[in-house]
């Protein structure tokens, strides 16, 4: 089959990770927003891998994976430190900055 | 080229088809879903269906890697974190920024419009495959350490930095500050007797939980020789959360008993 459908199928993932991040207000649902992109971005570069016969698409792919986990790390640690000060996993409640 | 089942569908084909409606519903179930838990149920169900898609592009590396980090370790730091911050700590529905839903829905239907119109038509040739990178390098996974040993050596070298820094800033972030002086037997110990010296209170341990013929949960009190329940005998947090068994109920075979020894004795003195 044309790699054609693996496209739109990471668009239309995409997509919906960026309304995901826009609309939900719940910092660790925001966080899985951002990784359903990540995901997308590497079912794209799994896809122009085998479309062009190159193996560099899947080293790319494998060091997005990578960085994803150091990311979501942080970024967990970054939510439990403001909940356990805010009480609150909302982002509009982390607002110590805006006074 | 993969074999074909059947005329003009290959199993990469059937792969996509059944796993592509799976993870565009599994997609809208993550952020349509009011509680996080489900949110990350549903992101798991996407993780492994994309992991299928891998195995079905010639990505058996890839596939297995999807599985292990992002289902195995990063879902299930998620779930970790569900629990942490409160699993039905539901968010509020309330618009902070007026006309926002109606903004981000519009804007994401347009990106999407956008990179389908544009990306729809993207390939005029069949995929390639990987038949000849691999007859290069003997083999998928040998080929892959040649470029990530070789070529990408710096960059992964640069990702272990940035693993460990990760796990350091973790450990830092998620260490809480210490608020009240740190507790330690000592100090309980003359807490306990300066309460004593002060109020009375029993400085020993409190009684255990009672234990009878029928009942030995540590909901049961202990039953004082009056059958009233002994103070302290169950935990606070048991009594907040739920009914405990009846003290005067746990006594009252002993207490009928009694009564009937007392009948017995009685009769007897009369006659």
């Amino acid at each position: 089959m044309s790699a054609d459908a693996y496209v739109i199928l990471a668009a239309i993932l995409f997509s919906i990770g960026v309304l995901g991040f826009l609309v939900r207000r719940n910092a660790l649902v925001l966080f899985m927003s951002v990784e359903l992109m990540l995901n997308s971005c590497n079912l794209l570069f799994v896809t122009f891998a085998r479309q062009w016969g190159n193996l560099d698409g899947q080293v790319a792919s494998f060091f997005v994976m990578v960085v994803a986990a150091a990311e979501v790390v942080v970024g967990l640690s970054i939510i439990v430190a403001i909940f356990r000060t805010r009480r609150s996993a909302s982002v509009d409640n982390a607002n110590l900055l805006k006074y | 080229m993969t074999p074909l089942l059947v005329p003009l569908v290959s199993g990469a084909a059937v792969a996509f088809w059944i796993c592509a409606p799976l993870m565009v519903i599994g997609a809208l179930g993550m952020v349509l879903s009011r509680k996080a838990v489900y949110s990350a149920l549903f992101l798991a169900l996407v993780m492994v269906c994309l992991a299928v898609q891998y195995a079905a592009q010639d990505a058996p590396f890839l596939f297995v890697v999807q599985i292990i980090v992002y289902t195995g370790a990063i879902m299930m730091l998620f779930l970790f974190v569900v629990m942490l911050v409160g699993v039905d700590a539901d968010e509020s529905m309330v618009e902070v920024i007026k006309g926002q839903r109606v903004a981000s829905l519009l804007a994401a239907g347009g990106l999407v419009i956008l990179l389908v119109a544009a990306l729809s038509r993207t390939f005029v040739s069949a995929p390639v495959g990987f038949d000849a990178a691999n007859a290069a390098s003997e083999g998928h996974i040998q080929g892959l350490a040649a470029l990530i040993f070789g070529r990408y050596v710096m960059a992964f070298e640069a990702t272990a930095a940035l693993l460990i820094t990760a796990a350091v800033g973790a450990m830092v972030l998620a260490n809480g500050e210490r608020i009240t002086p740190r507790q330690d037997q000592t100090t309980r110990v003359k807490a306990r007797l300066a309460g004593y010296a002060a109020t009375g209170a029993h400085p020993g341990p409190r009684p255990s939980s009672g234990v009878f013929a029928r009942h030995n949960s540590i909901a049961t009190p202990a039953v004082l020789p009056d059958g009233t329940a002994a103070p302290g005998s169950i935990s606070d947090v048991l009594v907040q959360r739920a009914p405990t068994r009846d003290a005067s109920a746990l006594g009252a075979a002993t207490a009928a008993v009694h009564r009937e020894i007392a009948a017995a004795t009685e009769g007897e003195g009369e006659r």
